[in-house]
C-alpha cells in the first residue's frame, strides 16, 4: 500500500531529528500564524494564485533565503566535523550522516538558493527594464514557480521522512546506481531536481520571449540594458541545456526504478557517460548562474560612478562570447577521465579562452569606476568584493584549467575552494548586491545602509578566511569530502581556521536578517523620498513609482537609445505626465499552477516511495489539470483608462484608494 | 516590439506561437541527448543480441509510413480549418489520429515482441537506450493523440474558433517535429542498425 514507506523511515539520529522537528516546528508555526491573524485567504488571494511578476519573484527569493539558511547550517555542520575530526576524534556527524548533509549542502544551493535568487531577481526587474506590463506568459511564469516550490517541498520532506541522497550534490554513479544506494536518497534528489528543473526550464523559455517580443516601443536589442543582455544569455543556456538534465535525470531514474543499464558497471551500462551528461548541462549551469550577476554589476557600477557604463558593445559581445564558449569546456571537471592528451588540450585551451571575455567585463566595470563619481554604498562595497574574491577564483580556474595541474588537485580542497570563489565571490555577492539595489524599488524604501555595509564586510571577510586554507589544504593533499583524517597531517588548525570563517560568514547572514528587520521597523525614516528612482538611475524600471503598480507603466514608455531614463532626465522630459490612458489588459489570478505542481510533488513523492498508485493519481492530475486550462479561453481582464486613471491620480500624490 | 497595427490579441498569438518553437527546439536537445546515448551504448550488447539481429526492416518501414501519411493528413486538416470547414477538419483529424494510434499500436507490438523473446530494457545497455529513446518519442505520440482528440472534441462542441487559434497550428508544429525525429529514429537505429 505505501511502498517503502513505513514508521522505520522516520529520523533516529539526534541531528536529524532536531532538523525534522526544526522543520515541521516551523511549518505549524507559520500555518497557525496565518490561521490566527485570519491571514489564509489574504496570502491565497494576493500572493499564491497571484500570476504578477513582482510577486512572484520575491516568493522566489522567499524560498530561496529559507534554503539559504539550511545550506548555511550544513556548511556549519561540515566545518564543525572536519574542525573536530582528526585523530581519535570523531566530530560530531557519523559518516552516512555527512555525506547527507554535503549532498543536501551542494543541491540546495545551486538548485533553490542560486537559482532562485536568480529567477526572484530577474522577475521583478526584468519587465519593468524592458518597458513590459509583465512577463510573455503570466501563467507559466506561476507554474514555473509553483514547480520551483515543489521541489522545495520534496527535497525537505527528505529532512523528516527517509534520507538524503548520500552521493554528493551530483550523484555520480555507480554510487548512486541502485547497487550501492538503495534506499530512498538518490530518489528525493531526482525528483526534487526533475521537477524544478522543469520549472526552470519554462522560465527559461518564459524570459527569452519576453526580452525578444515585450520590449518597449524603440528598445532595440542594443538599448537593452546589460542585465537584459545577460538574462537573454542566461535563458538561452537554460533552453539548451536544461533538457540535458532532464535526461540524464531520467535515465538515472530508469536505471533505479526499471533495473536499465545506462550508468550500471554490468551489462554495457556507461558511468562516465552520465558524468559526461551532468557537465554538458552542470558547467552551463555555472554560467547561468553568472552571467546574470555579471548583468546586476553592470546597472549597479554605473549608476553608482555617476558614468555610462564603459564599453557597452565589447560588454554585450563578452556575455555572447561566454553564452557559447560555455558549451565547450565541460570536460574539464573530469580531466582524469582519461580522455587522452588530445581531448584534454582542447577542453584545457578552450577554459583559459573563456577567460578573455570574462576579462574584458572586469576591466570595463572597472574602466566605468575610473574617474568616475563614486559613492560607496552597500551595492558597490558588494561589488568590489566581488571583484577581488572574483579575480582570486579566476586565476586559480585558470590554473586548474591545465590538465597537468588538474591531475594533481581534481577533487582535492583546492576546487572546493576555487568554485566558492566564482559561486559566493561571483553568483552571491552579485544577486546580494542586487537585491540591495533593487529592493527600494519594490517596499518604497530603502535597507539600512550601515547595517549592508556591515554585512558585506562580514560576507567578504569570512569568504576569505573560510577559503583561504582551503587553498592550502587542498595543495596539502586534503581531498574534498572527507570527514576524518590523521592527527600527523597536521592540517587542524586550517580546518579550524576554515571553520572560523564560516561562522563570520555567518554573522554576515545574522546581520542581513537584523538589517532586513530594522528596515522594516525603521521603513518610515528609510522611505525613499523620490518615490521611485533612490539611486538616479539610468533604466526604465526607475521611472515607474516604488513601489509600482501591478501594471507596471500606466503608459507604456517610449525609448530612445540606452540609458533611456537617464537621458530624458538630462533632457528634462519626465516631469511631463503624459495624461491619455487606454485600457490595458492584464492576466487573471489563477490557482492552476498550484494545482498543477501539486500534482508533479504527488507523482515524485510516489515514485520515491514506490508508492505507484499515488503516482498514478498525480500523473492523471497533472494531464487533467493541463487540459482544463489549455482549453479555458477566459484567462484576461480588463482595467478601464477611468480607473487607471483615478488610480494613477492617487499613486503620484502618495495616497491610497 | 509593438506594431501599430496589431491588438492585444494578435500580439499574444504572436508570442504563443515563437514560444512554442522554443519549446519544440528544447524537445530537439532532449532527443539530441537520447541519441547520443543512443549512439554510446548501441554496441554495448552483454554479449546479448545487437540491432542487427532484432530489428525487421518491412515492419518498421510500414510504421514511417504510417507516421508519414499522418503528417499529411494533418496538413490537410490545417488547410481545411483554414477554409472555415469544420466538418473536413474534424474528419481528417480523426484520421490523422486513427494514423497515430496505429503507429504506436505497432510501435507497442514490437515492444511486446521484443520482451517475450527475453529481450526486455534491462537485458542491457543497448536495449536500455533503445527502449528509452524510441519510448520517448511514443510518449511524446501519445501527448500529440490526446491533444488531437481533446481539439476534435472542442471543434465539435464549438469552443474552440476555427480561423483564429494557435491551438491547430501549434499542434501542427508538434505532430511534424514527431515525424522528423521518428525519420532520425529511423535511420540511425533501424537503417543503420541493420545495415551495420
Amino acid at each position: 500500500m505505501f511502498g517503502r514507506l513505513g514508521f522505520d523511515d522516520l529520523p533516529t539520529e539526534l541531528i536529524t531529528i532536531g532538523g525534522a522537528l526544526s522543520m515541521v516546528g516551523g511549518l505549524i508555526a507559520v500555518t497557525a500564524g496565518l490561521i490566527y491573524f485570519k491571514k489564509l485567504g489574504w496570502l491565497w488571494r494576493n500572493w499564491l494564485t497571484s500570476l504578477d511578476h513582482k510577486k512572484i519573484g520575491v516568493m522566489y527569493i522567499a524560498i530561496a533565503v529559507i534554503m539559504l539558511l539550511r545550506g548555511a547550517g550544513d556548511a556549519v555542520m561540515m566545518r564543525a566535523q572536519q574542525a573536530l575530526a582528526s585523530g581519535d576524534s570523531t566530530g560530531i556527524l557519523s559518516s552516512d550522516t555527512f555525506q547527507q548533509v554535503f549532498s543536501a549542502h551542494g543541491t540546495i544551493m545551486i538548485f533553490f538558493v542560486a537559482m532562485g535568487l536568480m529567477f526572484g531577481l530577474i522577475n521583478l526587474v526584468l519587465p519593468l527594464q524592458l518597458g513590459a506590463r509583465d512577463v510573455a506568459f503570466p501563467f507559466l511564469n506561476s507554474l514555473s514557480f509553483w514547480l520551483f516550490a515543489s521541489g522545495f517541498v520534496l527535497i525537505n520532506a527528505s529532512l523528516v521522512i527517509g534520507e538524503f541522497s548520500a552521493a554528493g550534490w551530483l550523484a555520480y554513479p555507480p554510487l548512486s546506481g541502485l547497487e550501492y544506494s538503495p534506499g530512498v536518497g538518490v530518489d528525493y534528489w531526482i525528483w526534487a531536481l526533475q521537477i524544478s528543473g522543469l520549472g526552470s526550464l519554462l522560465s527559461g523559455i518564459n524570459f527569452l520571449v519576453t526580452i525578444l517580443k515585450m520590449r518597449a516601443p524603440g528598445m532595440k536589442l542594443m538599448d537593452m540594458p546589460i542585465f537584459a543582455w545577460t538574462v537573454l544569455g542566461s535563458m538561452m543556456l537554460v533552453i539548451a541545456v536544461f533538457p540535458i538534465l532532464t535526461v540524464t535525470l531520467s535515465l538515472l531514474a530508469l536505471d533505479r526504478l526499471m533495473g536499465m543499464n545506462f550508468f550500471t558497471s554490468t551489462l554495457g551500462g556507461n558511468p562516465m557517460m552520465y558524468i559526461n551528461l551532468i557537465w554538458a548541462w552542470g558547467h552551463p549551469e555555472v554560467y547561468i548562474l553568472v552571467l546574470p550577476a555579471f548583468g546586476i554589476f553592470s546597472e549597479i557600477v554605473p549608476v553608482f560612478s555617476k558614468k555610462k557604463l564603459f564599453g557597452y558593445t565589447s560588454m554585450v559581445w563578452a556575455i555572447m562570447s561566454i553564452t557559447v564558449l560555455s558549451f565547450i569546456v565541460w570536460l574539464h571537471h573530469f580531466f582524469t577521465m582519461g580522455g587522452g592528451a588530445k581531448v584534454n588540450a582542447f577542453f584545457g585551451i578552450m577554459t583559459m579562452v573563456i577567460s578573455i571575455p570574462t576579462g574584458v567585463k572586469v576591466f570595463n566595470w572597472l574602466f566605468t569606476m575610473f574617474r568616475g563619481k563614486i559613492t560607496y554604498s552597500s551595492p558597490m562595497i558588494w561589488f568590489l568584493g566581488f571583484i577581488a574574491t572574483f579575480t582570486i577564483g579566476g586565476m586559480t580556474g585558470v590554473l586548474m584549467a591545465v590538465p597537468a595541474i588538474d591531475f594533481q588537485v581534481h577533487n582535492s580542497l583546492f576546487l572546493v575552494a576555487h568554485f566558492h570563489n566564482m559561486i559566493i565571490g561571483g553568483v552571491v555577492f552579485g544577486y546580494m548586491a542586487g537585491l540591495t539595489y533593487w529592493f527600494p524599488k519594490f517596499t518604497g524604501f530603502k535597507l539600512h545602509e550601515g547595517l549592508g555595509k556591515l554585512a558585506a564586510w562580514l560576507w567578504i571577510n569570512g569568504f576569505i578566511v573560510a577559503f583561504g586554507p582551503l587553498y592550502i589544504l587542498g595543495l596539502m593533499g586534503a581531498t574534498r569530502r572527507i570527514d576524518h583524517y590523521d592527527a600527523s597531517l597536521g592540517w587542524q588548525w586550517l580546518f579550524i581556521i576554515a571553520g572560523i570563517g564560516v561562522l563570520i560568514i555567518g554573522a554576515g547572514i545574522a546581520t542581513q536578517i537584523l538589517q532586513l528587520g530594522y528596515s522594516i521597523w525603521k521603513r518610515k525614516e528609510l522611505r525613499d523620498s523620490t518615490n521611485g528612482d533612490p539611486w538616479d538611475g539610468r533604466t526604465l524600471e526607475w521611472s515607474t513609482t516604488a513601489p509600482p503598480p501591478h501594471y507596471n507603466f500606466a503608459v507604456i514608455p517610449e525609448v530612445k537609445g540606452q540609458d533611456s531614463l537617464w537621458t530624458s532626465k538630462q533632457a528634462k522630459t519626465t516631469t511631463k505626465q503624459s495624461t491619455t490612458y487606454n485600457d490595458i489588459e492584464m492576466p487573471k489570478n489563477t490557482d492552476a499552477g498550484i494545482k498543477l505542481s501539486a500534482f508533479a510533488f504527488l507523482i515524485g513523492f510516489g515514485l520515491v516511495w514506490h508508492i505507484w498508485w499515488l503516482a498514478l493519481i498525480g500523473l492523471f492530475g497533472v494531464i487533467i489539470q493541463t487540459i482544463l486550462h489549455l482549453t479555458k479561453d477566459d484567462h484576461e481582464y480588463t482595467i478601464s483608462a477611468k480607473d487607471i486613471k483615478l488610480h494613477e491620480q492617487h499613486r503620484l500624490k502618495g495616497t491610497s484608494l | 516590439m509593438t506594431k501599430p497595427h496589431t491588438t492585444n490579441h494578435e500580439q499574444s498569438l504572436d508570442k504563443a506561437k515563437f514560444g512554442f518553437w522554443v519549446y519544440v527546439m528544447t524537445d530537439c536537445v532532449l532527443f539530441a541527448t537520447l541519441f547520443a546515448t543512443y549512439a554510446v551504448l548501441r554496441n554495448n550488447t552483454a554479449e546479448g543480441p545487437s540491432a542487427k539481429d532484432l530489428f525487421s526492416l518491412n515492419f518498421v518501414l510500414l510504421e514511417t509510413m504510417l507516421l508519414l501519411t499522418s503528417s499529411f493528413t494533418y496538413g490537410l486538416a490545417l488547410i481545411f480549418a483554414k477554409q472555415n470547414n469544420k466538418k473536413m477538419t474534424i474528419n481528417w483529424l480523426t484520421i490523422t489520429a486513427m494514423l497515430g494510434l496505429s503507429f504506436l499500436a505497432m510501435e507497442l507490438y514490437e515492444f511486446n515482441h521484443l520482451i517475450t523473446e527475453g529481450h526486455a530494457w534491462s537485458a542491457s545497455a543497448f536495449l536500455s537506450a533503445y527502449f528509452t529513446l524510441v519510448g520517448t518519442h511514443g510518449l511524446h505520440i501519445i501527448i500529440g493523440l490526446i491533444w488531437i482528440f481533446v481539439s476534435i472534441f472542442r471543434l465539435k462542441q464549438g469552443t474552440l474558433n476555427i480561423k483564429n487559434n494557435n491551438s491547430l497550428t501549434m499542434l501542427g508544429i508538434f505532430w511534424h517535429f514527431l515525424d522528423i525525429i521518428w525519420i532520425f529514429i529511423f535511420s540511425f537505429v533501424y537503417l543503420i542498425g541493420v545495415a551495420l
